[in-house]
């Protein structure tokens, strides 16, 4: 059985500088890394003999328009079925230069949980080979999941945010 | 035969003679969209496949023709308002949505739900499971051309609808139990009726394989048709009975256990080649373990409250809102949002109708979700559909796709 400990130890070992903010909320072992070296870490977790944390779960992206300089954060979960152990993995990228390599290379579900983290939010996945919009119509031309979108119509005068507790 | 004279015979499109062999038709590539409105879709969403004949040489999907933008909606509801929400996704289990959504939340909020609620659970759930692969497995028959297992299926997934509908009032999006519990104990109207569930299914199940698992026709039609090997699926990201039938025995109830599942005794049934007869068989296998499971659960029901002490979190029951003040504050409370969630990220994971239905909850202290997304297992393992179909002919892809089980709620979001 592994520990969060022991596979974060690995990790520093391996990449030192490159990842940070180790947590493990509810158990779950999360940390943060940089767009240069995602895609070498998901694949030295993949090949690794002992973690062999191989199935990646999730791909998906949060906004965060107050801190500047890390408006998004593209995060990856991943899961070794071997081991039984997850892993969350964080990269947070600025609002001016939305780029990350894709994954698609590693694993081949990446590709539409990229197209899709791309049609919601607007991160470019480099190397990606077909980037379009997935669940949102080709014209549309704004990100939906951004948090400057407002869900309700703005126009509307009758739905006024203190009524409903917001 | 030279390209240049390969190119001419497409073109003209007539049988052109090659070196080895007798007359062989070269065809012009057809273009065909199977769907978006196509009765074989089961659903809406299109795919466009490149023919050469009969055979297929490429395909390309497209999907969000029912894009509901679930996740947007719910960082604007209060957390019991997503419920409705996560029932609209894989609409053939309900159940299973709404409660791993529950669990999310009381993982977030750190309640421990009672034993006989988290019982009362795993039998909805496991109900659930088996209308899922009813349906599914019918389905996959129709397809075939068999509608007679179908129709009597059908009859069988009323009964377990009927039992949704003592338990929550509602029969396809059941918006069932609470954050914290159920919301109403097992009636014993609700036993009675599981209980003759159980006595009475196993028969028509036997009935219905014995018309389908060994039919000459239904196996001509789907074995070896659509395999994909453990490598592949994994790497698309399978779960649920598509990996399972490909011979990965991933299950997240046993190896992430949630809701008491550590409790029952039941097996993983695994395929090998992947292909749409190792679907069906897993599928079919697994209706038969669900009903050892929801027989452990009926019989070993633990004594017990069926929603956790929680009092800022739980819906209190209707009487107690209208005979006692603390009831009805809480009521007001949660109703017009006013109780905020403690900060926290949450994944949680349920083995949900298709495979690993997940839960990734940012809570931020407010009253609605940061951010929600939801792991939806079709969306993942959709992709992979042009390759299962690459080189196999229109009726082959038509059960590959019926065999998947691609729910169009849950594809979209």
């Amino acid at each position: 059985m592994l520990t969060n400990e022991e596979v974060a130890q690995d990790i520093i070992r391996k990449y030192e500088n490159a990842v940070s903010e180790f947590d493990d909320p509810f158990g779950l072992l999360t940390f943060t890394t940089n767009r240069e070296t995602i895609i070498s870490l998901l694949e030295y977790l993949r090949d690794h003999a002992a973690f062999r944390i191989n199935f990646l779960t999730d791909i998906t992206a949060i906004h965060y328009p107050d801190s500047p300089d890390r408006e998004y954060c593209v995060v990856y979960h991943a899961h070794s079925l071997v081991q039984n152990f997850r892993v969350r993995i964080k990269v947070y990228l600025t609002e001016a230069d939305l780029h990350i390599p894709t994954a698609t290379s590693l694993y081949a579900c990446a590709n539409w949980m990229e197209r899709e983290t791309f049609d919601l939010f607007g991160v470019i996945f480099d190397g990606h080979p077909n980037l379009r919009r997935i669940l949102n119509m080709d014209e549309m031309d704004y990100f939906p999941m951004r948090k400057e979108y407002p869900l309700e119509d703005s126009t509307r005068q009758d739905k006024i945010d203190a009524l409903f507790g917001r | 035969m030279t390209t240049e004279e390969l190119d001419l015979a497409n073109k003209a499109g007539v049988p052109a003679r090659t070196d080895e062999g007798p007359v062989q038709y070269v065809n012009e590539l057809t273009t065909l969209n199977l769907g978006p409105t196509h009765p074989a879709t089961h659903g809406i969403f299109q795919n466009i496949l490149q023919m050469d004949g009969e055979k297929i040489v490429s395909g390309e999907q497209t999907i969000g023709y029912i894009h509901r933008a679930f996740e947007k909606i719910a960082e604007r509801r209060p957390f019991y308002q997503i419920t409705t929400l996560t029932d609209r996704m894989n609409y053939c289990s309900s159940p299973i949505n709404n409660m791993g959504w529950h669990m999310t939340v009381e993982k977030l909020l750190g309640i421990e739900v009672p034993k006989r609620a988290q019982y009362i659970r795993v039998i909805m759930m496991e109900l659930a499971r088996i209308a899922d692969h009813l349906v599914c497995n019918g389905i996959l028959g129709v397809d075939t051309g068999a509608l007679t297992g179908f129709v009597y299926l059908f009859e069988e997934r009323e009964k377990i609808y009927e039992i949704y509908e003592e338990m929550c009032g509602a029969r396809l999006t059941t918006n069932m139990g609470r954050i914290g519990g159920m919301e109403r104990d097992l009636s014993a109207e609700a036993i009675r009726k599981i209980k003759k569930f159980l006595a009475e299914f196993p028969k028509v199940l036997r009935e219905f394989e014995s018309l389908l698992n060994r039919n000459r026709i239904f196996m001509d039609r789907i074995v070896g048709v659509g395999g994909i090997s453990a490598e592949r699926a994994l790497s698309y990201g399978f779960t649920g009975p598509n990996l399972r039938a490909a011979g990965v025995d991933y299950d997240v109830r046993v190896m992430n256990p949630y809701s008491s599942y550590e409790d029952f005794e039941f097996d993983i049934p695994v395929g090998q080649s992947g292909d749409t007869f190792d679907r069906y068989m897993v599928r079919n296998e697994e209706i038969w373990q669900s009903l050892r499971i929801i027989e452990q659960a009926i019989n070993n029901l633990p004594e017990g409250s069926h929603f956790a002490d929680a009092p800022q979190y739980y819906l209190p029951p209707k009487q107690e809102v209208y005979k006692n003040m603390e009831a009805l504050i809480y009521h007001f409370k949660i109703v017009m949002g006013e109780i905020d969630a403690p900060v926290g990220e949450v994944y949680h994971a349920v083995e949900g109708g298709n495979g690993e239905l997940g839960f990734y909850l940012i809570s931020d202290g407010g009253r609605a979700p940061y951010r929600l997304h939801f792991r939806r297992p079709c969306f993942i393992y959709y992709q992979a559909y042009p390759e299962m179909c690459k080189g196999a002919t229109l009726s082959d892809a038509i059960v590959i796709m019926s065999s998947m089980n691609v729910i169009a709620g849950e594809l979209d979001a």
